[in-house]
């Protein structure tokens, strides 16, 4: 390479973009690839110009048009918008999150977008067609707990996007216009890899679905709606038997042996079949119908399945290669020593209330014994979300123990303040043991009783931590305290119902700014601390957030007067626009 | 860190406390009983917290309530907003599925035989199930009812002036502007009772909502507090 200057290499700085191109479309990690384009201009230019994936964790740290500037070769976008506590009702709907905007300068800047994901946004119609008709290679949209459209959007996006491989509905609410968008895939049209409608309350032209898988012969995930029947089911699988993922949607039927012969020899036919989702009121009598293909499944979803008894457990054993279990809390503790002596493969359980609100008697069926269990027999297991009504010290430090390896450990006691049900202590000890034995832990969420010492631990111990839960836990600012100014790693901070007050946050106002966001509510802020707090910190944008129809203005409001949610994020955009009247950015 | 400093050696003594062992909940003096949860005397229900709730204007105020319920001897369970943190998707999909269960346990357990549902019951079941948050709404003298998908609404105000809108055209020809007060909307719960809206947090609500009727107010007295 080295021509006019005689024998001596080119000096780093003179390579040209495109080595350093190549070479940053080794790393893997978006995280690396942003270090890289902070040693130098020209490390800058190269990295911006080639980065062909960008993932926007929140939606109003930047203005979109700046994100599409800064990297114009982007082709797959994700962007997320309301925090994660409006996944419990606790944001006013009209909050914002939209993604008209992203559409619009996505549209503009990156005309050869193909992916596209929002997560907990906005979407509207306007915004789906504008996507049909802007990206003409366009092939995955992924919408996942978005709101605000119909199935007219949907059909402007089967009609337009010629090349879609993927279209993924999760968890949204989607209004149903009964407009036939599953027809309006073209008969030419055999592209679609990945199909996910579980979140669609509505009736689905059966042919037309029939023929649209049979034709995709790349067809590798289905996820239906409960609407279609089993015999439908068994039907489409004859049809994609080489499918790999399946969602079953509705999987009860009256037991009639005709059905359950065709249903078994169906999924007889699907060697491939690995991940298993859906199954809402899956009866007992057909799950053998399933056993052919327990041995291959690494994931299972019976989260929405309200089955129980031996039939559920008989069937969790055959799955000896499971990494990923999502099941009620019908399994109980019985159950869950069966998984843990049948599935030592597995990395991720997750078990949900069947009873949450105690509408059915609050009868219990999932205690601590049912984890400890889980936590000393499947050595790789590292992810766990677990909601029981009850738990000691003794089940956290032993669980602690027997998995050091935990990366995120979610625990949901059912009742707020739950102390050691044994002891009647905090259960301090126990999230302590679990903070200092598991030091990769990433994401924890904590409940049940906890004074400010266990937050002395996490403040302490947890250095790898960048998300952490908490509710109705901690004495005082302490608390607080010891998390901000601790935990080095900590990008997420979601708060409910702690007596935390200004105190803490105006002394660590700087941490807010190495952080992603934070949410409080229902704890002891007052509307002078958080103006405190923005005129302190330039770049945070402070949302004081009311109920709908509260609209009073904060600067009439004294320095004492409480704040009921809290929203603080950083942003290089200043200060939103598009805010409802219950939002007041100080 | 000087703000740190200054928190330990200004705060020891409440750090101090915060070690004392003690039975019961920081805050309080009271003893508290041995159970974490008692297994309710009757059934819970939307009738039991609406007996702990005095008015539920706003859940945020009914949670305050909460804390000073959970001091005392825990008789009736206060419901807080968002807790525990189910979603509300998965809310509403299995909020049907107990309603489901429950239906299908009651009818194996009246009929003779010992494991299947009979289609009679996998029927109504299964359509509140299917369209778990649909809800058909009535009213006296409408010609025919609608149907509202209860998760749309995140609150009362939003439920009251959708239905407002939908059955305008049939409050009163003769009158020029429906007065809306002439009405009171009542809705049937899983038990099939007859319940006044809006007693109870609208996430409750929601949940045991089977069937909504608007009714005239001079039916429904006798109903409700207001």
């Amino acid at each position: 390479m080295g021509r006019a200057g005689g024998p001596a290499a080119p000096p780093w700085h003179s390579l040209p973009d495109e080595v350093w191109e190549h070479a940053f479309s080794f790393l893997p990690a978006d995280a690396d690839r942003g270090a890289a384009a902070c040693a130098c201009h020209g490390w800058l230019r190269a990295e911006r110009r080639s980065r062909r994936r960008l993932v926007v964790p929140n939606c109003y740290a930047t203005d979109p048009r700046d994100a599409v500037d800064r990297f114009p070769s982007v082709r797959a976008a994700e962007v997320k918008g309301k925090p994660h506590f409006a996944d419990f009702g606790l944001l006013p709907p009209s909050w914002g999150a939209y993604a008209a905007p992203w559409v619009a300068a996505a549209a503009d800047g990156w005309p050869l977008l193909e992916e596209l994901s929002f997560k907990r946004m906005f979407v509207t119609d306007e915004c789906l067609e504008m996507i049909a008709s802007s990206f003409r290679n366009f092939q995955v949209l992924r919408l996942n707990s978005c709101e605000g459209f119909t199935t007219a959007g949907l059909a402007a996006i089967t009609e337009g996007c010629r090349n879609l491989k993927e279209l993924d509905l999760q968890e949204n609410y989607i209004d149903d216009c009964s407009s036939h968008w599953l027809s309006n895939f073209p008969e030419c049209y055999t592209s679609l890899e990945a199909l996910n409608f579980s979140c669609l309350h509505g009736e689905v032209n059966f042919t037309v679905l029939e023929r649209l898988v049979s034709r995709c012969r790349n067809l590798k995930t289905l996820k239906l709606n409960n609407a279609i029947p089993l015999d439908n089911v068994a039907s489409l699988l004859r049809k994609a038997p080489q499918i790999i993922e399946l969602g079953t949607g509705k999987f009860s039927a009256d037991y009639h042996p005709d059905l359950f012969a065709k249903v078994e020899a169906a999924f007889a036919g699907c060697t491939s079949l690995r991940r298993l989702s859906g199954t809402w009121d899956a009866v007992p009598d057909y799950l053998p119908a399933f056993y052919c293909v327990c041995e291959g499944l690494t994931s299972l979803n019976l989260s929405y399945a309200t089955v129980q008894g031996p039939e559920l457990i008989k069937f969790i054993s055959r799955c000896k290669n499971l990494l990923q279990l999502w099941v009620m809390d019908l399994i109980e503790d019985h159950g869950l020593s069966v998984v843990a002596s049948s599935c030592s493969k597995l990395q991720e359980l997750r078990v949900f209330p069947s009873d949450p609100f105690g509408h059915n008697g609050g009868q219990v069926f999932l205690t601590e014994r049912g984890l400890v269990d889980v936590s000393a027999s499947c050595p790789k297991l590292e992810s766990v979300l677990y909601f029981c009504s009850r738990m000691t010290n003794e089940a956290l430090v032993m669980i602690a123990k027997n998995r050091p390896n935990f990366t995120c450990f979610r625990l949901a006691l059912l009742e707020p303040r739950s102390p050691d049900y044994i002891t009647r202590q905090p259960l301090d000890a126990g999230f302590s043991a679990i903070v200092e034995s598991c030091k990769g832990l990433r994401r924890l969420s904590m409940s049940g009783l906890l004074t400010d010492l266990v937050f002395k631990s996490i403040g302490a111990h947890a250095d790898r931590l960048e998300m952490l839960s908490l509710a109705f836990a901690g004495d005082s600012d302490l608390g607080l305290n010891d998390i901000l100014s601790g935990c080095k790693s900590l990008k997420k901070l979601e708060i409910r119902d702690c007596p935390f007050g200004d105190k803490a946050l105006l002394a660590n106002a700087a941490k807010l700014e190495t952080m992603r966001s934070l949410w409080m509510n229902s704890c002891s802020l007052t509307v002078g601390g958080c103006r405190l707090l923005a005129l302190k910190m330039p770049h945070l944008t402070v949302e004081i957030i009311n109920d709908p129809g509260e609209t009073c203005p904060v600067e009439s409001l004294p320095f004492d007067s409480p704040v009921e949610k809290l929203y603080v994020y950083r942003t290089l955009a200043g200060p939103r626009s598009d805010t409802p009247d219950c939002v007041q950015i100080v | 860190m000087e703000a740190a400093v200054g928190y330990v050696s200004g705060d020891a003594d409440s750090l101090l406390m915060a070690t004392e062992l003690r039975l019961g909940l920081p805050g309080t003096d009271d003893q508290k009983p041995k159970t974490t949860f008692s297994p309710p005397a009757t059934p819970r229900g939307k009738k039991r917290t609406a007996d702990a709730f005095e008015d539920s204007a706003a859940a945020e105020e009914a949670h305050k309530e909460a804390d000073d319920v959970e001091a005392a001897p825990p008789v009736a369970k206060a419901q807080v907003v968002g807790w525990p943190p189910v979603r509300s998707y998965r809310k509403s999909c299995f909020q049907a599925a107990a309603a489901t269960k429950s239906k299908a346990n009651k009818k194996a357990e009246d009929a003779t035989s010992s494991n299947k549902t009979t289609p009679s019951a996998a029927a109504p079941a299964a359509t509140s199930a299917n369209g778990g948050s649909f809800v058909k709404v009535s009213m006296d003298g409408a010609p025919y009812l609608r149907k509202i998908d209860m998760r749309m609404y995140k609150g009362y105000r939003e439920l009251r002036e959708a239905l407002e809108a939908m059955f305008v055209c049939f409050s009163g020809a003769d009158t020029a502007a429906s007065n809306p007060s002439e009405y009171a909307i009542t809705y049937e719960d899983k038990d099939g009772d007859l319940m006044l809206v809006g007693d109870v947090p609208f996430d409750m609500f929601s949940g045991t909502c089977k069937k909504l009727r608007i009714i005239k107010r001079s039916e429904a007295t006798g109903l409700g507090s207001k």
